[in-house]
């Protein structure tokens, strides 16, 4: 995948495996120099508020390590009950799949570049 | 199912084995996707309040029939420290512990009927319905 980090949810998250995730990520973005990460929960049943905010968390780390997060394939009954939840993941950008994912991280990181060097 | 169910809940991995069976209940009980997400994402909530919070405790899940529907009741109880203030830990935006404050009136909001009871010193006991 080059500059960005997939990540692919396929196992039922408890508490201590969501807390390691986090871990296990940033420390990958900060060896790999990754300038973006893609979380694919197409496979989650349920994000209850502990994965919501280890999601959000991902998000914000990232950010600080200059990398972007996009989370992609959240099942529309996750996405009801997690807004009527009171849990709308602010400032984690979302996609509704990994495909659309990578043009997101692809177009968000080429912007980056040409701030970079002074271009547009 | 046949009759009721019991879940202890002792540690994080609990919580899990709750919501997995709080599906099932659900299916069984012919759920809509959207109903078995909310009530399984309830248990959720609830099991880790009575994991991190309560010190241990137990989750009931009961098949019900009121006027001719059915629904399914979960009862999480612990023998923890209690809350003080219901009424403030009713409220959005309101926590002691390092949730996101939406723990109870997020809940409430993914279930039909919401009942909590709690005593300081004694535990809580949260009861919530979902109908089919």
């Amino acid at each position: 995948m080059g500059r960005f980090l997939l990540v692919t949810i396929q196992i039922e998250m408890d508490d201590g495996i969501a807390l390691r995730l986090q871990e296990d990520l940033t420390t990958r973005i900060e060896k790999t120099g990754s300038r973006g990460v893609l979380i694919d929960i197409s496979a989650l049943e349920m994000v209850d508020s502990f994965i919501g905010r280890m999601i959000a968390n991902i998000s914000a780390m990232s950010h600080i390590l200059n990398a972007r997060t996009v989370l992609v394939g959240m099942q529309p009954a996750v996405a009801i009950t997690l807004v009527e939840l009171g849990l709308t993941l602010p400032g984690v950008r979302t996609a509704l799949n990994v495909e659309r994912g990578m043009a997101l991280l692809a177009a968000s990181d080429d912007e980056n570049a040409e701030d970079a060097s002074g271009r547009k | 199912m046949v009759g009721n169910e019991s879940v202890p809940l002792v540690c994080e991995q609990d919580i899990v084995l709750a919501r997995q069976a709080v599906r099932k209940a659900a299916l069984q009980l012919g759920f809509s996707l959207v109903d078995q997400t909310k009530i399984v994402t309830a248990a959720s909530e609830l099991a880790r309040n009575a994991v991190v919070y309560g010190g241990g405790g137990r989750l009931e899940l009961e098949i019900v029939t009121e006027n001719g529907r059915q629904g399914l009741r979960l009862t999480i109880s612990d023998e923890g420290k209690g809350i003080e203030d219901l009424t403030l830990a009713m409220k959005d935006g309101w926590t002691t512990g390092t949730g996101l404050g939406m723990g109870l009136p997020g809940t409430k909001r993914l279930v039909n009927d919401f009942r909590i009871t709690s005593q300081p010193g004694i535990g809580t006991t949260v009861i919530v319905t979902r109908w089919k």
